[in-house]
């Protein structure tokens, strides 16, 4: 016979279940304006919850972006502000120049950080701007209706690229990423991903990282996140995954690609 | 050593019925439901209730914040 799930639950919390996982109070109640399914879910909740954990949630400043993730501020209960397509990190530069005490991060996609927005981003890590970046990487323009971004890979159909991108005429993929690290200005950069426990657990470690870093002085600490884009892929989210894990993490892999040297 | 007991609670007015949690748990413990919630999203529930270890990896994946996790705490 099925157990009554009710009569299951008040047993366990009779035996002192206690709860191990609930919503943190940096989120506000709107729910996601994203398509089900989406990473920007889980990357805003680790976001969010590093910054409570850390107890800055009153001194802790984000800057959004134009993409899905425009409308950021109403999801984050912290002080935010939303900037120019491409200018978060600009924004984000002012910002923290003008409040040193202050922990300033940039919430930027693909489109916004490595297309629009290269010549900001490339000069803000190159001036060594003490803020934390993080650059949600679904390969591709969400919100706009799934145009073919420079992080779109070889052969990926998009509505700009209906036969699959190619390099003799739209360029390689573009693991901006990669070139940052090389400047000096940037002091942690790391690629993380959201789809799975594991990884989510992992991705929060960095963006903890990434934080504690301000506290430095040392310069950018960037922390990619690979995610998928199922509306734009034109997959259902278990799917679009699958599809990231086998196509985009050849691509992007995962892991650390600069890391403080121990002094 | 005693099994660890848990259990889920859903949000389910938020939930988007996109199935992640489903494939993330590694214990067969959800399943999606035949009914639609208000926005005419299906949404999970425990069909194996006794096999739920509390171990969070449904509202790890889950982008909605839809889940809450509840443990019995294991005597030391
Ligand atoms: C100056 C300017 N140019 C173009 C646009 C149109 N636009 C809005 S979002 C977007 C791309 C967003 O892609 P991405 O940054 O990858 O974010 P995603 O939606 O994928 O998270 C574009 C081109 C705009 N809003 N402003
Ligand atoms: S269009 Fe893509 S990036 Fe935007 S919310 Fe939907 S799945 Fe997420
Ligand atoms: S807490 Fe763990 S065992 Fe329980 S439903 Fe979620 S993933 Fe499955
Ligand atoms: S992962 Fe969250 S939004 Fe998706 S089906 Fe499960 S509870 Fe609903
Ligand atoms: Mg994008």
């Amino acid at each position: 016979m099925a157990v009554d799930i009710e009569q299951y639950k008040k047993d366990l919390l009779a035996q002192g279940a206690e709860v191990v996982f609930s919503k943190t109070k940096n989120l506000t109640d709107t729910p996601f304006s994203y398509c089900g399914g989406c990473g920007h879910g889980v990357a805003h909740r680790l976001i969010m919850e590093v910054i409570e954990e850390m107890g800055i949630t009153a001194d802790t400043i984000g800057v959004a972006p134009v993409g899905c993730a425009v409308i950021a501020y109403e999801f984050w209960n912290i002080d935010a502000v939303q900037a120019a397509h491409g200018r978060a990190t600009a924004v984000a530069t002012g910002i923290k120049r003008t409040n040193p005490e202050k922990f300033v991060f940039s919430y930027q996609g693909d489109g916004d950080l490595a297309a629009i927005g290269t010549a900001e981003t490339v000069h803000t890590c190159n001036r060594g701007e003490n803020i934390a970046i993080f650059f949600i990487n679904n390969g591709i323009y969400g919100m706009t209706g799934g145009q073919m971004a420079p992080t779109s890979l070889i052969g990926m159909r998009s509505s700009t690229a209906p036969y699959g991108r190619q390099h003799d005429v739209h360029g390689y993929p573009l693991s901006l990423t990669n070139l940052l690290a090389e400047l000096p200005g940037t002091y942690y950069v790391t690629r993380q991903a959201v789809e799975t426990a594991a990884h989510v657990r992992t991705c929060k470690k960095a963006i903890r990282q990434a934080f504690e870093n301000q506290k430095l002085n040392k310069g950018v600490s960037l922390v990619e996140i690979v995610t998928n884009c199922n509306s734009g892929w034109k997959m259902t989210a278990p799917q679009a995954n699958k599809w990231m894990k086998e196509n985009m993490f050849p691509q992007y892999p995962l892991g650390d690609i600069k890391v403080p040297k121990t002094e | 050593m005693a099994k660890i007991k848990g259990f889920v609670e859903l949000n389910i007015e938020h939930c988007k019925g996109c199935e992640l949690c489903v494939d993330a748990c590694p214990f067969d413990v959800l399943e999606m439901s035949a009914q639609v919630n208000g926005k005419g999203y299906t949404y999970p529930f425990m069909k194996n209730p006794e096999q739920c270890t509390g171990c969070a990896s449904c509202a790890l994946v889950c982008p909605d914040v839809v889940i809450t996790v509840y443990k019995v705490p294991t005597k030391q």
